[in-house]
């Protein structure tokens, strides 16, 4: 099987949010954590100590009514390339227990190689990865329902948003036993598209053309992948992250919110 | 009671005096191991860190002791590289402080990472991109070196050196400690270079990303730097405490006017470097990735444009004036400001590039991020702050620490007499 991932076409699988869809219902967030076994407190009241692999964020452009104006920005992991796949948080893993996929795009986080050190999060500007600071308890009975194909991480450990990987290995295991090496688009999704009752997020291969999130985002892979859709942004852009996350949205203070300007500066 | 492991010519305390005070110390640490044991025992949920703060106290506390630490390798490097003659009557205690900084550091580095049995990850599957991953192979590395350094000095105490063995071994020790010296400066350099480089290459924090030379960031540079100008003043600010606290003089005073006037230059230049820095990053790096100079230094309670006056101008510009010029250096209380301003220096610097770097918002749609220790942070910070005190009590009361104790006591006494 190695032998043939070797011949197949390198992906680099991404996504598109589409902000004018979103309603901020939270969807994408819940089947993110039950999709993964993302483990829960009593209280989550913190949100600096919960885990949401997914977080919907909630922008408004400070004006008064009847400007005032608001817009929900769900934030998964970006799975930056950054330069020839240094991802901020890559690079900096002195363990190399995070690791960036050339066959996917995918950043990867082994959880039993993690060793706690957070220099990751340190380095990740998007606030993406999450620290177990307590071991996972679930209610009781909660274990059965529990997905057999996400290990659930320990205390002491990074985990962050896997582009919902265990599915795209699933979808490559049944190819292979169907004789096939390439994936159909609808084959491998994350659960964050599917929950989406907008469809807002769009998820697929930025490298296939025939891929809807290439067709919306226009990537331009020449320059970093920046988008030519002139509504398309990614965030933070300018520090040179190359996120794999692009969003959409008709509004100019949306996407300016994407990046930092400096004063006078025009975005 | 225990005279005969005191060396022999110098005077200490009584044996009860020293038992009370490190039981006094004892117990400090006591309840830093407490809090040691509970976040071991319990995790990291013990401390006020969160995941907009994976870096907090910890790592500071780890940066700061290195860098305070540095007096150990700069000190060897001018004793034994460039034959800095005089040196040798403080670089046993420069070794000593040096042994106390980075022993703290590997502790609480073990205590700062979540799965602390996994810690030896870092060497078995090393990345080697990683600033962290030279760290930990240059400080393990450099603190063999500080053992090692460390080791002829507790076999000068009286009794071991009756041992013919221990006595020839520390002797031929002495005979090859240039080797380590030069080998401890040569790890140092990465190491305190590393700790820079651990900050400067965080290209998603403009906060801290600095541009530089090849792999390495200019903070790369300028930790190396700061360590070697910040490290002498620590070591010759905790020879002048030792000193009020034994009430004798243990080290003559051209040897600290010496370290003070190297340091001086060393500070002197790295404050220049530092502001060089500074102004570049605030004026190309920073808005290059849009912010303005200020975006750091405002709306928030804590971290003001006075920050960076303290680190740059009273803690670098006015001690490089004190310790570059004779006068500065002549005055007793001028000389002892200038080297706990050095010393604060580079605490406030490391404490700057650490906190502030997790504290700055990147997100436009988030704020700053506020944190304050938890009990068992400051208690395992403090840990090896009462553990520094008792090693340096117990080397100081049984080891030849200080070469020119016996003969300074001598002469005192000599002119009392005459």
């Amino acid at each position: 099987m190695k032998e043939q991932h070797k011949h197949t076409k390198a992906k680099k699988y991404g996504m598109v949010i589409d902000l004018d869809k979103c309603t901020g219902c939270g969807a994408c967030m819940a089947a993110c954590m039950a999709e993964n076994n993302v483990s829960f407190k009593k209280d989550e009241s913190d949100k600096l100590l919960s885990i949401t692999w997914m977080r919907v964020y909630k922008l408004t452009n400070g004006k008064k009514f009847p400007e005032a104006d608001i817009c929900y920005l769900p934030r998964p992991c970006m799975h930056c390339e950054g330069d020839h796949g240094h991802a901020p948080c890559v690079s900096v893993c002195p363990a190399t227990a995070t690791d960036y996929s050339h066959e996917t795009g995918i950043v990867s986080q082994i959880y039993t190689r993690c060793f706690g050190c957070r220099y990751c999060m340190a380095a990740c500007p998007y606030h993406a990865r999450y620290f177990n600071w307590w071991d996972p308890v679930w209610p009781d009975g909660m274990e059965k329902y529990l997905s057999p194909n996400v290990s659930p991480r320990m205390r002491g450990v990074v985990e962050k948003c896997s582009f919902c990987f265990h599915r795209y290995q699933l979808a490559m295991d049944k190819a292979y036993i169907e004789g096939r090496r390439e994936l159909e688009e609808d084959e491998y999704q994350t659960s964050c598209t599917q929950a989406c009752p907008a469809d807002a997020i769009i998820f697929g291969d930025l490298n296939n053309p025939g891929h809807a999130v290439t067709q919306i985002a226009k990537p331009d892979h020449k320059h970093g992948g920046r988008p030519m859709n002139p509504n398309a942004f990614r965030l933070l852009e300018r520090l040179g992250t190359n996120p794999k996350v692009y969003y959409l949205s008709s509004r100019r203070w949306v996407r300016r919110a994407g990046d930092n300007y400096i004063k006078d500066e025009r975005g | 009671m225990d005279s005969a492991l005191i060396p022999e010519g110098v005077k200490r305390c009584s044996f009860g005096k020293f038992i009370f005070w490190l039981v006094i110390f004892g117990a400090v640490l006591l309840w830093g191991i407490v809090a040691m044991l509970l976040c071991w025992f319990k995790g990291l949920n013990q401390t006020n860190m969160n995941d907009a703060y994976g870096f907090a106290l910890w790592i500071w506390a780890d940066l700061a002791v290195i860098a305070v630490g540095g007096g150990a390798f700069f000190t060897g490097l001018l004793r034994y590289i460039f034959g800095k003659d005089e040196l040798k009557n403080i670089i046993n205690f420069a070794v000593l402080i040096g042994f106390i900084c980075y022993s703290s550091a590997l502790l609480i580095l073990a205590i700062d990472i979540g799965q602390p049995l996994r810690g030896w990850f870092i060497f078995w599957h090393a990345n080697v991109h990683s600033m962290l991953t030279e760290v930990a192979f240059c400080l393990s590395c450099y603190f063999a070196v500080l053992t090692i350094e460390y080791i002829p000095l507790i076999l000068e105490n009286r009794q071991i050196d009756r041992v013919p063995f221990f006595h020839n071994l520390s002797h031929n020790m002495h005979g090859v400690m240039a080797i380590f010296a030069a080998t401890g400066a040569f790890l140092s350099f990465f190491h305190q270079g590393s700790l820079g480089g651990v900050a400067g290459v965080l290209f998603g924090r403009p906060f801290a990303f600095r541009e530089g030379v090849f792999i390495w960031p200019w903070t790369f540079f300028l930790f190396t730097w700061s360590a070697a100008a910040c490290g002498p003043c620590f070591t010759i600010l905790i020879t002048w405490i030792t000193e009020k606290i034994t009430k004798k003089k243990l080290v003559r005073k051209n040897v600290i006017m010496l370290l003070a006037k190297i340091a001086g230059w060393m500070l002197a230049t790295y404050t220049i470097a530092k502001i060089i820095d500074t102004w570049y990053w605030a004026t190309v790096t920073a808005p290059a990735a849009g912010h303005n100079f200020m975006d750091f230094y405002s709306n928030n309670p804590l971290y003001g444009i006075w920050i960076l006056v303290l680190e740059i101008v009273i803690c670098g510009v006015i001690p490089s004036i004190i310790l570059i010029t004779k006068t500065g250096r002549r005055y007793s209380f001028l000389l002892v400001g200038a080297v706990f301003l050095g010393a604060l220096g580079a605490c406030v610097n490391r404490w700057v590039m650490v906190l502030q770097v997790m504290a700055v918002p990147v997100l436009t749609f988030e704020s700053w991020f506020m944190y304050f220790p938890s009990w068992q942070e400051i208690a395992t910070t403090i840990l090896p702050v009462a553990y520094g005190i008792m090693l340096i009590m117990i080397s100081y009361r049984y080891l030849p620490i200080f070469p020119q104790e016996r003969e300074i006591e001598e002469e005192k006494h000599a002119s009392i007499f005459v």
